[in-house]
C-alpha cells in the first residue's frame, strides 16, 4: 500500500501543489490528473524518491520511503518521460541491460518475447537511432512485461503511441491489476480498466 | 550489475570508436607541441618530459569528463540507474572503471612512445607507464565527482576544469615525480606508494561522493 | 536562562540577530584594525635584517590565516547544511566564501610584494605560496559552482559536497606541495625563515588577526542578511519588512 500525505511541491518561487493525500492500495489504478504545469511529472518524480517533497510523507506500506531506500526501488518501475534507451544499443541490448540494471536479468529469449509482444519482432538487431519515437517508446514499455515489480508508475505512457499500442498498454495494465499490482500513470488520454478500481487525482 | 554497466560503457565506446580517438590524439598533440614551442634542445626535453606528458593526461582526461554522465542524463538512462535497487555508489564506480579504460588505458599505452619522442631512458619510460597507471583511474575518479556535479549546467565544460584541475595537483606531483626521481638516480618507490594510496582513497570516497553529487544534480 | 538556539536557525529570526550584531562587530573591527596598524607602523621597531619591507607581515599573515580558517569554517557550515538539511548554514558558507577569496588574494599579493625586497622577485614558488595560489583556485570553483546553478537548493548541496571535497584534499595538496618544493631545492627560500620576533611585533600581529576575524564576521553577517532577503523575498515576514520601510 501507498500512501501520500500532505504533499506539496516547490519549484524555485512557485508552489507547485500542496496538500496532496491519496491512498493507493493492491489492484487499483491511480490516474493523475492536471493541466499542463500543475506538477503531475513533479509528483510522480517524488512518488519515486528522485526528488524530496517540499512537505509531506510518502509511506510504503507504513514505512517512509525514505527510509526502506533499496527496499522500496526493488518494488518500483519508473517509466519517465525519456525512454531511457540507448542509441548506439540494439533494442535486444537495450532491454537486457536496462533490465539487468535494475536488478532483473533476464535470457535473450525472454526479451525477444517481451519485444514480439510490443510489435517489435523482426527489429530486435537494429540500433535504437533508427527507431520512431513510438517504437522508442515501445521498447521502454517492453520492460514493463519482464520487469516483477509491483508499483508502476508511468509518467505519460501512452503518448506517441498507435491505437494498437494503446489497446496493448491497456491490457498490460489490466493483467497487472489482476496480479494485484498497482499503478499510478499521468495520461491525457483517457484509459479504460473498466474492471478494476481506479482513483483519480487532481492538481489544480 | 556491477559488471553490466562495464560492459554496457565498454560496448557504447566500441560503437563510438571516434570519442576514444579524439582523447588519445590530443594527448598526442598536446605533447607533440611543446618541442615546437621551447625548441630541439633534447637536455631540456629530457628534463620536461615527465612534467609534459602528465600535464597532457591530466588535460585529456578532464577533456572526456562531459561525457561520462551527460549522455546518460539526457536519455534518462541516468534516471532509471538511480531507481535501480541495488546500491548506486557501486554502479558509479563502474562508470568510472569504464571512463578509466576508455581515456586512462589508451593513455598509458600510448605514454612509451611519446617518452621515446623526449629520448627517455627504458628505466624511465617504465617508471612512466607505471606511474601514469597508478595515476589515471585517481584522475577518473576524482574527475567523477565534478562532472556528477556541473551535470545539466551551461558552461559545465569549463567550470569542470576549474573544479577538478586544483584537485589533480597531488598526483601530478607525485606521478611526474617519480620519472624525475629515477631519471634523477634516486629511489622513486615512495612517490610509486604514495599514487597508490592515493588510489585507495579516492576508490573508497570518490564513488559516495559522485552517487552524492548525481542524486543532488539530478533532483 | 535556556536559550532557545533552534528560534534562531530560522532565517527570519537570524536576520534581525544579524542586524544587532553587525554594529557591535564592525566597531570593534574597526578600533582593532586601527590599534594593529599604528603598532605596526609606529611603535614596532624596524627589522635589522629586512628593514621596514618586513612589516607587511602584518597584514600578511593574518590574511594568510584568514584564508586557511575561514576554508575550514565554510566547509564545516556547508556540511551541516547538507547533513541536517538547516538552510542558514548553507547560507552562511556561500557568505563565508567571498570574504575568504579575498583573504587568499590578499595573502598572495603581499607576499608577492613581500617578495621582491626579499628574494628580489615578485613570486617564487614557495610551497606556502604555491598552497595559498590552490587554495584561491578551491574557493574560486565554489563560487563558481554556486553561481552556475539557478536552483538555490541544488547550489547549496552541490557546494557543500566541493568545500567537503576540498577540504579533505587541502592536507594533501599542501603536503603534496611541501615534498614538491623540498625535492627542487634552491628555487627559492623559505617563508619560515622569520627572525626571531620581537614580543611588540607579535602583539601588533595578534591585534592585526582579532581586527581580520571581527571584520570577518561582520562583513559575513552583512552578506548573510541580504542571502536571506535574497532567498525569502516571497514571504510575508520580509513583504512586512518592505512596507515598515525597513528595507
Amino acid at each position: 500500500m501507498l500512501q501520500g500525505s500532505n504533499l506539496a511541491c516547490v519549484r524555485g518561487d512557485r508552489r507547485l501543489f500542496k496538500d496532496v493525500n491519496f491512498t493507493l492500495e493492491a489492484g487499483t489504478l491511480m490516474q493523475v490528473h492536471g493541466p499542463n504545469g500543475s506538477g503531475k511529472t513533479s509528483l510522480l518524480r517524488i512518488l519515486c524518491g528522485l526528488s524530496n517533497p517540499a512537505l509531506g510523507e510518502i509511506t510504503w506500506n507504513g514505512t517512509g520511503i525514505r527510509t526502506l531506500g533499496y527496499e522500496y526501488l526493488s518494488n518500483l518501475t519508473y517509466i519517465g518521460h525519456l525512454s531511457g534507451t540507448k542509441d548506439d544499443l540494439t533494442v535486444l541490448e537495450n532491454i537486457r541491460i536496462s533490465s539487468a540494471l535494475a536488478g532483473m536479468q533476464i535470457t535473450e529469449a525472454q526479451a525477444r518475447k517481451a519485444l514480439a509482444y510490443m510489435g517489435l519482432k523482426g527489429r530486435e538487431l537494429l540500433p535504437a537511432k533508427v527507431l520512431s519515437q513510438g517504437q522508442r517508446r515501445r521498447v521502454a514499455l517492453a520492460r514493463l512485461l519482464v520487469c516483477k515489480t509491483k508499483l508502476w508508475i508511468l509518467d505519460e505512457p501512452l503518448a506517441a503511441l498507435d491505437v494498437m499500442a494503446v489497446k496493448l498498454i491497456q491490457r498490460l495494465l489490466e493483467r497487472h491489476l489482476a496480479d494485484e499490482g498497482m499503478v499510478i500513470m499521468t495520461t491525457h488520454q483517457d484509459i479504460e480498466v473498466t474492471t478494476f478500481s481506479k482513483v483519480n487525482l487532481k492538481l489544480a | 550489475m556491477f559488471f553490466w554497466i562495464i560492459k554496457r560503457d565498454l560496448l557504447l565506446a566500441v560503437r563510438r570508436r571516434s570519442d576514444v580517438l579524439t582523447t588519445l590524439f590530443f594527448f598526442v598533440i598536446v605533447v607533440s607541441l611543446f618541442p615546437l614551442s621551447v625548441g630541439p634542445e633534447m637536455n631540456l626535453l629530457r628534463t620536461m618530459a615527465p612534467g609534459v606528458v602528465w600535464v597532457a593526461a591530466l588535460l585529456a582526461s578532464m577533456l572526456s569528463l562531459g561525457r561520462l554522465f551527460s549522455n546518460d542524463y539526457l536519455d534518462g538512462t541516468l534516471e532509471q540507474m538511480l531507481l535501480s535497487p541495488q546500491s548506486f555508489s557501486l554502479l558509479v564506480l563502474g562508470k568510472a572503471l569504464a571512463h578509466w579504460l576508455v581515456t586512462g588505458v589508451p593513455l598509458v599505452l600510448m605514454a612509451p612512445v611519446l617518452g621515446i619522442q623526449y629520448d627517455l631512458p627504458a628505466d624511465a619510460l617504465f617508471v612512466l607507464v607505471v606511474s601514469l597507471l597508478l595515476g589515471t583511474p585517481v584522475l577518473s575518479l576524482i574527475g567523477a565527482i565534478g562532472a556528477a556535479l556541473t551535470l545539466g549546467l551551461r558552461g559545465g565544460g569549463v567550470l569542470v576544469s576549474l573544479l577538478v584541475l586544483p584537485l589533480y595537483i597531488p598526483v601530478l606531483i607525485f606521478g611526474a615525480g617519480a620519472v624525475e626521481a629515477n631519471m634523477a638516480g634516486v629511489s622513486f618507490e615512495a612517490h610509486l606508494s604514495l599514487l597508490g594510496a592515493f588510489l585507495l582513497v579516492s576508490l573508497v570516497f570518490s564513488p559516495w561522493a559522485t552517487a552524492s553529487s548525481l542524486r543532488v544534480s539530478m533532483e | 536562562m535556556a536559550i532557545n538556539w533552534y528560534k534562531y536557525s530560522s532565517p527570519a529570526s537570524f536576520y534581525s540577530l544579524a542586524g544587532k550584531m553587525i554594529p557591535f562587530f564592525s566597531i570593534l573591527a574597526i578600533g582593532l584594525l586601527a590599534a594593529g596598524l599604528y603598532i605596526g607602523f609606529f611603535v614596532a621597531p624596524t627589522d635589522f635584517q629586512q628593514g621596514e619591507a618586513y612589516r607587511i607581515i602584518f597584514i600578511h599573515v593574518p590574511a594568510a590565516w584568514m584564508s586557511m580558517f575561514l576554508y575550514v569554517v565554510m566547509a564545516c557550515w556547508a556540511g551541516i547544511g547538507l547533513a541536517f538539511n538547516t538552510r542558514l548554514s548553507s547560507m552562511m558558507a556561500t557568505a563565508i566564501a567571498p570574504t575568504g577569496a579575498m583573504f587568499t588574494f590578499l595573502a598572495l599579493w603581499t607576499g608577492s610584494l613581500w617578495g621582491k625586497p626579499m628574494w628580489g622577485t615578485w613570486w617564487v614558488w614557495d610551497a606556502r605560496l604555491t598552497s595559498e595560489l590552490i587554495l584561491l583556485f578551491l574557493y574560486l570553483g565554489f563560487m563558481s559552482l554556486q553561481a552556475a546553478i539557478d536552483d538555490p537548493r541544488r547550489a547549496d548541496k552541490a557546494g557543500a559536497i566541493i568545500a567537503i571535497v576540498g577540504v579533505i584534499n587541502i592536507p594533501i595538496i599542501y603536503f603534496s606541495v611541501q615534498w614538491w618544493n623540498t625535492l627542487h631545492q634552491g628555487a627559492s627560500v623559505s617563508v619560515t625563515q622569520a627572525p626571531t620576533m620581537a614580543s611588540i611585533m607579535l602583539t601588533g600581529m595578534m591585534v592585526m588577526v582579532f581586527a581580520s576575524w571581527m571584520y570577518s564576521i561582520a562583513i559575513i553577517l552583512k552578506r548573510v542578511r541580504v542571502i536571506i532577503l535574497e532567498r525569502e523575498s516571497h514571504t510575508a515576514w520580509v513583504t512586512e519588512l518592505k512596507n515598515k520601510g525597513a528595507l
